[in-house]
């Protein structure tokens, strides 16, 4: 228990560094604008208690937030998905539920579940993000198509760093 | 009573839910509406730390473009020597007799984050309080305008960005001396849009725009951009003009600091007159 809280702790402050000193640098053609920190959020346990999924979601949000100043942008959007992330794991639940103790990863339920998992997730968090960055509906369409490549780019990378995740685990 | 506690129970997740959303969105609209409130931005310590240990890595490789640039600066600045209305034998110290003869103070300062790919962009640069930095001084480069401060921390600032939609610039042709106010649609970091060019005004590809000096901020002629394409808007009257900026805002490094002397009178001033 004490390890898997280690490994959490461990990914956590290796993800946001990643977020911070890589991805916000990295501006590919103005639109597209990954935005992997929500991976910490979606692999916590599938039993994690709600309250602390949303007390994570804001915490996650503003450290982000402090380094673009965009105060409350990034903290809104991450709460909206931990306060989601039950609906969905609800609706692509096993037909026997889930076994006690199971993490919502690649290694647990196979790739093609994990995928169809993140893409909602992601496409979800990556909208409402860019919706309030414009605060406007004026540009829907520019909007919307931030949305659809940053959320491609975002996509490719969690599933990038569920490789390397899922390797490790093997090893053990 | 009991049963308004059961509901509040029943939909606890809903309410703590909205509690947070209600605290982002009251961040999000204070911050972009007072300034000096809030702490948690890029020139707070913590932050500004690891993007200043983050930018002492990046600055190599940009090394070489610096270069150039400050080397072009100082050849701009040998030419303007000669005319320099104070004495080069003294210190160059912010005396009271320094201060009454120059119109604007330069500062050097180094931008340690940046970003392009946003509606509001921000930059943050090394310099401080402790360096008289202050909110509502402008800032340029050797290449252009670049934006205006906004936080001042002891060591670090945050600045609007030219990038910003909430930023507009008085701007003027260069030829014709009309002008106009310049601001930034959101979409490209390369252009920006100058409105309320008149009608009758003598427009070209290739014309440069730059700051029309009214405006407690910049001094006059610093370079904007250049005209890419203008088409007119009949019924309004006015030209509605696309800009190619002159700064790479992909790739700025050293900046300078502006200060009006007297910049504050000014404003003052023109603050009362508007008041009547």
């Amino acid at each position: 228990m004490i390890n898997q809280l280690g490994r959490y702790i461990l990914s956590y402050i290796a993800i946001i560094l990643v977020q911070v000193l890589i991805l916000n640098n990295l501006n590919l053609g103005g639109y597209i604008n990954p935005w992997l920190y929500i991976l910490f959020i979606l692999i916590l346990p599938v039993e994690t208690p709600k309250w602390l999924l949303l007390i994570f979601g804001f915490i996650t949000g503003l450290i982000i937030d402090s380094f673009l100043n965009t105060i409350g942008m990034h903290a809104s959007a991450t709460v909206l998905l931990a306060f989601l992330r039950p609906l969905f794991l609800r609706f692509l639940a096993p037909r026997d539920g889930y076994d006690p103790g199971s993490l919502p990863v690649p290694s647990h339920f196979g790739f093609a579940w994990f995928l169809k998992y993140a893409i909602v997730s992601v496409f979800t968090h990556h909208l409402f993000l860019f919706i309030v960055e414009a605060f406007t509906f004026e540009h829907f369409f520019v909007t919307l198509w931030k949305t659809i490549l940053s959320s491609i780019a975002t996509l490719l990378i969690i599933m990038l760093a569920q490789l390397f995740s899922s390797r490790e685990k093997r090893r053990i | 009573m009991r049963n308004f506690i059961r509901f509040i129970l029943t939909y606890h997740l809903f309410f703590i839910f909205l509690l947070f959303e209600a605290i982002s969105f009251y961040l999000l609209i204070n911050y972009n509406h007072h300034h000096n409130q809030t702490f948690i931005n890029s020139s707070n310590k913590f932050a500004a730390s690891i993007l200043k240990i983050s930018s002492s890595f990046t600055d190599y490789f940009s090394l070489k473009r610096a270069n150039e640039d400050l080397s072009r600066e100082n050849a701009y600045l040998r030419t303007l020597l000669p005319d320099n209305s104070y004495n080069i034998n003294h210190d160059i110290h912010l005396t009271q007799e320094v201060k009454d003869s120059v119109k604007y103070l330069y500062r050097p300062a180094k931008v340690i984050n940046n970003s392009v790919n946003k509606f509001h962009n921000y930059i943050t640069i090394d310099k401080g309080s402790k360096h008289g930095i202050k909110p509502e001084m402008g800032i340029i480069s050797a290449r252009g305008l670049v934006g205006v401060i906004r936080h001042v921390s002891p060591n670090y600032s945050t600045a609007i960005s030219l990038l910003n939609t909430q930023l507009r610039i008085s701007a003027r042709l260069r030829e014709t001396n009309h002008f106009g106010s310049l601001e930034w649609d959101g979409t490209s970091y390369q252009y920006a849009i100058l409105n309320e060019i008149p009608a009758h005004a003598k427009v070209s590809v290739g014309d440069a725009v730059v700051t029309s000096g009214y405006s407690a901020i910049f001094p006059e002629e610093i370079l904007i951009g250049t005209i890419e394409d203008f088409n007119l808007n009949k019924g309004e009257g006015f030209y509605m003009i696309k800009v190619k900026l002159s700064i790479d805002f992909k790739n700025i490094t050293y900046v300078e600091v502006v200060e009006k002397i007297n910049g504050d009178e000014q404003h003052s001033l023109e603050k009362l007159t508007n008041h009547d």
